[in-house]
């Protein structure tokens, strides 16, 4: 049977230069670079050249970039981390509405803890406004975490004017970009961010490999205790094979970078207007202007969401919902929520996002099997256009 | 996918008993498109027996598998035996239901009462089986999805 892989932002294969280049820390040069001997420090070495060249993907310095285990865990550090260092000054901290539970559930669980949140309301495109941030902050906030990409939306968030914000009022701001990483331009000293996570396994290399970016100068406390591995800021024997994979990855997604986001944009931009062509009562979430090149997300009227993942699935094709159904959550998304999607069409909603192994007849097809499923759900349904919710 | 099995693939993909009737004897509605899924069932009686059913259903994979089954199960039966089926008959019937979808079976069994319900009532009849039964119980008018009750968007 055809498969057609549509959750890049879920995660992406391991590009066969990436896997080529990591196979032999292995196996071969598996020395831990803590130790003092030459195969020790070869593996020094390979660590130096992927932190060089993450660093280069976002215009930082390899000294600036810290190597975790995962995305999440840079999330929970660059949270954790600052409240700690900067307690003294405050106890507040300002994050979105939108976020990723990865930071989202961070922030809920430092509430129970004494730490004061604000969670910053988006417009129904998604975005985040600066002048409502502004608003936000008080004489006790002490950091600013706002997403660059989200996840489930693909809604770019103006992270320069945020940023701008912060720093006027002398507030760190930390970014999540491990959507926006490899999809669109990162420049961390025009963002004028003080921290930012990132994460391999969006960026066709390895799972089990994330990175905090931390502007040198920023005040922020370990959050993994032990070794002095990652210049003592964050121990644990280094993912080796894992970090070799990030670094090369992140050279492919430099140097592919436009032709990536030209390419996924003209998909995208095929597919929904296939999609919109072709079924009726179909809603695209999001913004189009200031939008991840490869995500669409689409609700479509009447159906639930679950339903129509599974008949996807029997065609072989791969995608993600909004729906609660089919989450282990059992919660509607609270993306869609916070732009103001009535929860009964968050219900109906279904994920696209498109990558680099992604086919014009990939899309096609999955046209063909929507035109199909969407039309045998809706007439299951107990509600319709005609009928109303 | 591995969260169904096979029975309930079969009946969520080939659902038996689709659609509406013309002149219904009953019809019951449970659920609401804000917690995730609501079904219609309608009920064609004759001498107290069922002798036909059909359903429309907004919701997952296993809402629509429940309610062709229990369709299934109460067509032929008498008034007083389809009120005595119970969700669980419904999920054995299935081979089985992930926990979290036990909802599903609950709403098709709620649903079916509610048109026999709307029956007795058309009709001023009483059965033991409909004693204490509200047919809007729970039922939608929630705002928010905390406030869902049934339902696998519970």
């Amino acid at each position: 049977m055809k498969e057609v892989y549509l959750d890049y932002s879920a995660t992406t294969p391991v590009k066969k230069e990436v896997f080529e280049e990591m196979a032999p820390y292995f196996t071969e040069h598996f020395g831990n670079p803590s130790s003092l001997y030459k195969i020790a420090s070869e593996s020094k070495e390979a660590l130096n050249l992927a932190r060089k060249r993450l660093a280069d993907l976002i215009n930082a310095s390899p000294e600036e970039i810290f190597f975790t285990g995962s995305g999440t865990e840079a999330d929970n550090w660059a949270v954790f981390g600052t409240l700690d260092a900067m307690k003294k000054k405050g106890n507040h901290m300002i994050t979105s509405s939108i976020e990723h539970h990865a930071i989202m559930h961070t922030a809920q669980y430092l509430m129970k803890r004494g730490i004061d949140a604000t969670f910053l309301s988006v417009d129904k495109e998604g975005i985040i406004s600066p002048a409502e941030l502004e608003k936000s902050i008080n004489d006790k906030t002490v950091l600013v975490s706002l997403m660059m990409v989200n996840n489930e939306v693909g809604s770019i968030e103006p992270i320069k004017e945020l940023a701008l914000v912060a720093k006027k009022h002398g507030v760190l701001f930390h970014t999540d970009a491990v959507q926006a990483l490899g999809n669109v331009p990162i420049d961390v000293k025009e963002l004028g961010v003080d921290m930012m996570s990132l994460s391999s396994h969006k960026i066709y290399g390895p799972k089990g490999v994330g990175a905090l970016y931390i502007r040198k100068g920023v005040r922020i406390s370990n959050f993994v205790h032990g070794g002095a591995q990652e210049n003592k800021k964050r121990a644990g024997t280094e993912n080796l094979a894992g970090i070799v994979g990030f670094g090369k990855a992140a050279e492919l997604a430099n140097k592919n970078l436009t032709d990536h986001i030209n390419r996924l944009t003209e998909l995208r931009n095929y597919f929904i207007d296939r999609v919109k062509g072709s079924i009726k009562d179909v809603n695209i979430n999001g913004s189009m202007d200031h939008r991840h090149p490869g995500n669409a997300n689409i609700t479509f009227n009447y159906i639930e969401g679950e339903a129509i993942l599974l008949l996807l699935n029997e065609k072989g094709i791969y995608v993600s919902t909004g729906s609660a159904c089919s989450s282990a959550s059992l919660s509607p998304s609270h993306v869609l929520a916070a732009m103001g999607v009535p929860v009964e069409m968050i219900h109906g909603t279904i994920r696209f996002t498109m990558g680099d192994f992604t086919t014009k007849e990939d899309l096609d097809y999955t046209v063909e099997a929507l035109k199909e499923i969407i039309t045998k759900l809706r007439e299951v349904s107990s509600v319709s256009e005609e009928k109303g919710w | 996918m591995g969260m169904y099995n096979d029975k309930v693939m079969d009946h969520f993909m080939n659902p038996h008993n689709v659609g509406e009737l013309e002149n219904p004897d009953g019809v019951g509605k449970y659920g609401s498109p804000v917690c995730g899924d609501m079904m219609q069932i309608m009920i064609k009686v004759s001498d107290d027996k069922i002798t036909d059913a059909k359903f429309k259903t907004f919701g997952c994979g296993s809402a629509i598998a429940s309610s062709s089954i229990a369709t299934d199960m109460i067509i032929g039966k008498t008034i007083d035996e389809a009120l005595e089926m119970t969700n669980k008959q419904i999920v054995d019937e299935l081979g089985g239901l992930p926990a979290v979808k036990i909802h599903c079976s609950v709403l098709a069994d709620h649903a079916i009462k509610a048109a026999i319900y709307d029956y007795a009532k058309k009709n001023n009849k009483e059965y033991e089986g409909l004693k204490g039964f509200d047919p809007n119980a729970e039922e939608d008018e929630h705002e928010q999805p905390e406030g869902c009750s049934g339902g696998c968007g519970k």
